[in-house]
């Protein structure tokens, strides 16, 4: 299914900062939300900035226009604000994009075990991902770090508790 | 460091603080005194050094027995410094934090910087000499080497201090010419200029006369008073006076004579339009920027129909005062719609603007939130705000 881009992205003046500051903040949240719809579509979960600029989401070839490495920082730093987006490491090179909150996530995921009375029992994390019996969920093939957020959030509400195994992290479910 | 005695860091009756410095060590000849952090003030009578931590360390040396002095360039990883060299302490001293040193000299090192100056207050006061005019109370131990002896002669010393306290008179009465000045009531000043004018100048030429270094610094000092009055050269001008009566004539000769070009222009023309054109038809008896600014910011008051205005940018505009900047930031938008996109050249060339004014115009435009820009390496264009 191909991705349907926004008018904007034909637009050049879109990779552009614009300097009228009502101007910025229309076109800011049109590339919030063209980032988290693209990353729903792709199954995007975690972004790195310098391969980000020439994923096509912020690099469009054909009208020769790209949006510069400040300009990506300031969209990233508006999708945190608005909690879209979570850094990964201090020096803010990875990100995740949480275009569905761990809350959601959690949720679905809590909800397919309880569906199939697998309440108290221990799965794996990879189980879980990318085991057979998920391949229908949307789930499915989750990141880890997108998959252990969520689970933490279960963790908060006392639905789950993360432990550690010997080939690495797993889950019970209350 | 043993001419130095304990001191409570008061000022005596006469004596006055010329300049303080913090942030500076002291050393004995060569060798860095346990005085390490602390602040050096300039009396009129004594060098002051004060622990910044502890405030009742405080020890003091007479200027009278200053040497000379001189100045130690900073290096690599070391501070500036000032070097004092002393005559040797008198026997009657009293007690200091030092009982002897081998050293006759002493270094201030200004960590924190203020060398330069403090250097400059040094070489004022070592050359004044104020503390034999007007002997603290307490007796300060004069060195033997003291050449003017007992104060209060008639002879040069005399003489200087009627100088000094005549230059103290007339620096007051500039200094309160200035004042009203800063009041806001120009005016006041303007009734007696030539008066002005001609005190500043017999000053100027009595310090030049004077000698020592103390002349360079005043003359610098009057000459940059009169420079911030705008009295570059004291001549006002010949044929108008000076100042405004001046530059409202000229407002009106602009005002006839830029009416036709304006409106040639669309209305509006770069103030370096203005300053070329007018020039260059004057031929003799040129304009200066300056004259050209203060005559066009006139405008409005002298009810001409031309007005001055600046944009964000800083650019300066001559334009009419029937220009209407809506019509023409909406006639921009329209302009730029049609050709769907524009730069300020593309614009320049359709509208028979200057380059200049085109980007203001599309700039006002940008502001306004009619339009937005797109900034490539092909350059910077202007397209409808469809945001």
């Amino acid at each position: 299914m191909n991705f349907e881009w926004p008018w904007q992205y034909n637009f050049p003046p879109f990779f552009t900062l614009q300097p009228n500051v009502d101007t910025r903040q229309k076109q800011l949240a049109a590339w919030c939300s063209l980032v988290l719809s693209y990353c729903r579509h792709r199954r995007i979960y975690t972004l790195d900035v310098m391969e980000a600029q020439e994923s096509p989401m912020f690099n469009h070839k054909k009208i020769e226009r790209k949006l510069s490495v400040e300009a990506i920082q300031i969209v990233f730093e508006e999708l945190r604000k608005k909690g879209n987006l979570e850094w990964i490491d201090k020096s803010k090179t990875r990100c995740l994009i949480m275009w569905r909150q761990p809350e959601e996530w959690g949720k679905l995921i809590y909800q397919w075990v309880s569906r199939n009375g697998m309440i108290n029992s221990v799965f794996t994390l990879y189980e879980l991902s990318n085991g057979e019996d998920t391949e229908n969920e949307e789930f499915h093939g989750l990141e880890e770090c997108m998959l252990l957020r969520s689970l933490q959030a279960l963790q908060v509400e006392s639905k789950a508790e993360i432990i550690t195994m010997d080939e690495g992290k797993g889950v019970k479910f209350f | 460091m043993d001419r130095f005695v304990w001191s409570n860091g008061l000022l005596e009756m006469n004596e006055t603080l010329v300049i303080q410095q913090r942030g500076v060590r002291l050393y004995d000849g060569e060798e860095k005194a346990k005085l390490d952090a602390g602040v050096v003030l300039l009396s009129t009578h004594r060098l002051i050094w004060r622990d910044i931590k502890n405030h009742e360390c405080c020890i003091a040396v007479p200027l009278s027995q200053i040497v000379f002095f001189e100045e130690q360039a900073a290096g690599i990883g070391k501070s500036a410094k000032i070097v004092v060299h002393l005559h040797p302490a008198l026997p009657n001293k009293d007690p200091g934090p030092y009982q002897h040193s081998k050293f006759s000299y002493i270094k201030l090192s200004f960590k924190e910087h203020g060398q330069i100056e403090f250097y400059r207050r040094l070489t004022e006061e070592m050359t004044q000499r104020r503390w034999e005019n007007t002997p603290a109370s307490q007796p300060i131990p004069t060195a033997t080497g003291s050449q003017t002896g007992r104060t209060r002669a008639v002879g040069i010393v005399g003489i200087e201090r009627k100088l000094e306290e005549k230059r103290k008179e007339t620096d007051k009465n500039i200094s309160e010419a200035f004042e009203d000045l800063s009041n806001g009531t120009i005016m006041s000043l303007l009734p007696c200029p030539h008066e002005m004018v001609e005190l500043s100048r017999s000053i100027a030429n009595k310090i030049k006369e004077k000698q020592g270094d103390i002349t360079e610094d005043e003359t610098i000092r009057f000459k940059s008073y009169l420079l911030s009055m705008g009295i570059a050269n004291p001549v006002t001008r010949e044929t108008h006076g000076s100042g405004t009566h001046y530059h409202m004539q000229l407002a009106k000769q602009l005002a006839d004579m830029l009416l036709a070009p304006l409106q040639e222009r669309g209305g509006m023309m770069a103030l370096t339009e203005v300053y070329c054109l007018m020039n260059r038809a004057r031929g003799m008896e040129l304009l200066s920027p300056e004259d050209l600014v203060n005559a066009c910011k006139m405008f409005e008051s002298l009810k001409l129909p031309l007005r001055l205005r600046v944009f964000d940018s800083g650019v300066m505009v001559v334009q009419l005062q029937s220009h209407n900047e809506e019509e023409m930031i909406a006639s921009a938008l329209d302009n730029v719609s049609e050709k769907g996109s524009l730069t300020s050249e593309e614009f320049a060339k359709l509208l028979g603007l200057s380059v200049l004014l085109a980007k203001e115009r599309l700039l006002l435009a940008e502001k306004m939130g009619h339009l937005c820009r797109d900034d490539s390496v092909e350059g910077l264009r202007f397209y409808p705000n469809l945001f």
